[in-house]
């Protein structure tokens, strides 16, 4: 294979046996910062921004995955983040992100997340997030939040309910689950902040 | 696919790749290739969540590097300032509660240990890692402790405060298996920042001194303990970057000296034929650069097998017997260990507690923070053999090991042992039909009967339901008081290897059989397996306070799969 025969080929998988698509076209490269691929995505408050230069660079940030219609673990697990939002207080909006993604882009517009974000009393500070089927999928797989059952995997009422917390400045990341006390899962994100700040 | 396999598919096409004449540098502007080194695309991806499983580490030459043997911590006569029963803020110390039981086991040994960042080779062909490590080295040093000699360790956190990747710089010190009061123990929230010290304070005694004062049950004593850090959330990433130990006990039975006079000693093979191995597996990025999966909730494999901190090490023997304290550090993967000449072990402990009588075994499995020590006699073997220590165990997930024992041809040759001499005095070590008894079951101690069931959450990790909240406590046994707890884990293939501090358990069953005769023994890690129902029981003595069960697969336990218990008046 040549260089211009692998551009063509346009793609790899990102996975362990790493085989070449057969196909040509239609799979353009994502950039990759880091650990984060830097896909476009749009905010409940209609913007768009990029996935890591606008959220994840040099901040302290929650990341966790969401659906609107979600009857299963989500309304919980918002409501939990609510409370989470609320412990954290002010620093929310200012040093700490918090950022929910859609599993269901086509469905979850920033329309309707809209709404939802006003339902559960989302406060400045926390964006519901969502983007192009293939983006979200891309975010989705790159953050582990994948069942390895595909079976589990597949069916979306049983989707991976956890939060990822951490700080990009200082490379640290960790998770939790979406339920935790929220006390406790404010606690956890403030330890994110590194020596500059007392525990 | 075998992951070996698959690994190596991975690294052709990435040699594909560049001879395609892209450089890592376009690959990586092309978002083709991460800065740690996976391959990423849009589409085409697989039901696997990225990570290091799609990572191969660069290939290393096996068994170029002689095993690493930890130095023997050595005790100091005192510190400054001078250990107290009440914690010592004004010195910079983080211990929020006073030692208990301090005056009837004042230390009679002194140690000062740094946790610190440290340049380490894991092999000649890599570039040096930084990692941490106790005193800057991992594995840690070795403490010698002797029954009826209290220690106390002194630990001072110097990690690097502004350390940036995986590691947070808090620790929280666990002495695995110690009967240690709840402030020493190393509890998961016990955790302190860097530039302050903690003192851990082991009496090394034996449990049930309350009942039998002074000294325990000597029925009770322990060999082959170790370290580690257990800053909760984070424990993965702290022992992943360097911090364990081996911490090894010895009694007037077990004294750790094959020539001992003393006709009770068991006379094992000691000193430079008591050998502990700690086995470790990682995954390297393209530079040589050990790399940790933040993302995984499941479990992480690594395809580089460490030894004692070097990949795949030779060591040379003599004809004769050895003592090895096999010790899994995880952090997923199960093993099942073999002598490639077909030999085979004689088993002489269980998770570091020497059994009844000794077992020989055709191979053994350890899951993670399991031990087991075994007597390896080389005398029928020539100079100039090379004996391999292998893993048949098929393990493709961080859910568990399949369970398959893969043929000695797809065997991982973990450590070579080269018989290169005769042994230079005659060897004196024996084993002895009996070792150490099992203490009595009485059930009729037992005044409460717990059941936990382990179980997948939404990919977190759960007990009864619930996830680990530190100031939640699950359960409140009475000192002095015996119980049986059942573990229950009804969720097909996925493994844990469950972990209950302070005290060791009897298994009493697993789904309604009697234990194999290696599980006759006493424990602190059980293996429980798929659809399995395990009944223990355990006794709860001495010291009051909190502390933890986890699944010992340390992703698990950082994704929630922990529970707290205090032992209450």
């Amino acid at each position: 294979m040549n260089r211009r025969t692998f551009l063509a080929a346009g793609a790899v998988s990102a996975i362990g046996c790493a085989t070449f698509e057969r196909r040509t076209g239609a799979h353009e490269a994502v950039e990759t910062r880091g650990r984060f691929p830097n896909v476009l995505l749009r905010t409940h408050e209609g913007r768009t921004v990029r996935f890591y230069d606008d959220l994840i660079r040099g901040r302290i940030v929650t990341v966790n995955f969401m659906y609107a219609r979600c009857q299963n673990i989500c309304p919980g697990m918002t409501s939990n983040l609510a409370l989470v939002q609320r412990a954290l207080g002010a620093r929310v909006g200012r040093d700490i992100f918090m950022y929910s993604i859609t599993l269901k882009p086509d469905q979850d517009t920033p329309d309707v997340l809209r709404s939802y974000a006003a339902e559960h009393g989302v406060k400045p500070g926390w964006l519901f997030l969502t983007g192009g089927r293939d983006d979200v999928e891309l975010l989705r797989r790159q953050l582990g939040f994948v069942d390895p059952d595909p079976a589990v995997d597949a069916d979306t009422s049983q989707h991976i309910g956890v939060v990822l917390y951490g700080n990009d400045a200082l490379d640290r990341w960790a998770a939790c689950p979406a339920l935790t006390d929220p006390d406790e899962m404010a606690k956890y994100v403030r330890w994110m902040d590194g020596p500059r700040r007392p525990a | 696919m075998n992951r070996h396999r698959e690994a190596e598919i991975a690294r052709r096409n990435r040699q594909e790749l560049i001879t395609a004449k892209l450089s890592r540098r376009e690959l990586i502007k092309l978002g083709l290739l991460t800065s740690s080194g996976f391959l990423v695309a849009k589409r085409g991806l697989s039901t696997r969540a990225a990570g290091a499983e799609t990572l191969s580490s660069p290939p290393t030459t096996p068994f170029v590097v002689p095993l690493p043997t930890p130095p023997i911590a050595e005790p100091r006569t005192s510190l400054t300032p001078a250990p107290r029963a009440e914690p010592n803020p004004a010195a910079g110390e983080a211990r929020t509660a006073t030692h208990q039981r301090w005056d009837e086991f004042l230390p009679e040994k002194f140690y000062e240990i740094h946790a610190r960042e440290a340049a380490h080779s894991f092999h000649p062909e890599l570039p040096l890692n930084t990692v941490w490590g106790y005193d800057g080295i991992s594995p840690g040093p070795t403490y010698r402790g002797t029954y009826g000699q209290p220690v106390l360790v002194r630990m001072h956190n110097d990690l690097p405060p502004n350390h940036v990747g995986f590691g947070i710089p808090q620790i929280s010190t666990h002495l695995h298996n110690g009967h240690t009061a709840s402030e020493s123990d190393g509890f998961p929230a016990d955790f302190f920042d860097s530039g302050f010290f903690y003192d851990q304070h082991y009496p090394n005694v034996c449990a049930g001194f309350d009942a039998s004062p002074p000294a325990g049950d000597v029925r009770e004593a322990l060999s082959t303990l170790w370290y580690h850090d257990h800053r909760f959330d984070f424990t993965s990433q702290n022992v992943y970057k360097g911090l364990a130990g081996f911490y090894l006990l010895f009694d007037e039975r077990d004294s750790g000296e094959e020539t001992d006079p003393n006709p009770l000693a068991f006379r094992l093979p000691s000193g430079e034929f008591d050998v502990p191995l700690m086995f470790a597996d990682k995954v390297f990025d393209s530079d040589g650069q050990v790399y940790f999966d933040f993302f995984n909730l499941d479990g992480i494999l690594g395809d580089k097998f460490i030894v004692n901190g070097n990949i795949q090490p030779f060591f040379n023997v003599a004809r004769r017997k050895y003592r090895f304290r096999l010790l899994n550090t995880g952090p997923s993967r199960f093993y099942e260990f073999f002598l490639s000449n077909g030999q085979p072990f004689v088993q002489i402990s269980n998770d570091g507690n020497l059994l009844p009588q000794p077992l020989p075994r055709s191979s053994i499995r350890l899951g993670v923070a399991e031990r087991a020590d075994v007597v390896v006699d080389f005398s029928n073997t020539r100079i100039g053999d090379r004996i391999f220590l292998e893993n048949r165990l098929e393990q493709t997930s961080g859910r568990g090991p399949t369970g398959k024992i893969l043929p000695q041809a797809s065997a991982t040759q973990l450590l070579r042992f080269d018989v290169d001499r005769d042994p230079a005095e005659p060897d004196r070590s024996r084993i002895l039909p009996r070792l150490r008894d099992l203490p009595i079951v009485d059930m009729r101690e037992v005044v409460a009967t717990r059941t936990w069931r382990f179980e997948r959450q939404n990919g977190a990790w759960a007990i009864n339901g619930k996830f680990f909240n530190v100031n939640e406590v699950r359960a409140t046994p009475r000192r002095g008081t015996a119980e049986v707890w059942v573990l229950q884990n009804n969720s097909g293939d996925w493994q844990h290897p469950i972990h209950i501090h302070f005290e060791e358990f009897r298994i009493l069953s697993r789904n309604g059989a009697p234990p194999p005769p290696d599980e006759v023994a006493r424990k602190d890690v059980v293996r429980l397996q798929g659809n399995e129902e395990i009944r223990l029981f355990l006794r709860f003595r001495d010291f009051l306070g909190r502390y933890p069960m986890h699944c010992h697969n340390v992703v698990h336990e950082d994704h929630a799969m922990m529970l707290r218990w205090d032992v209450v008046p």
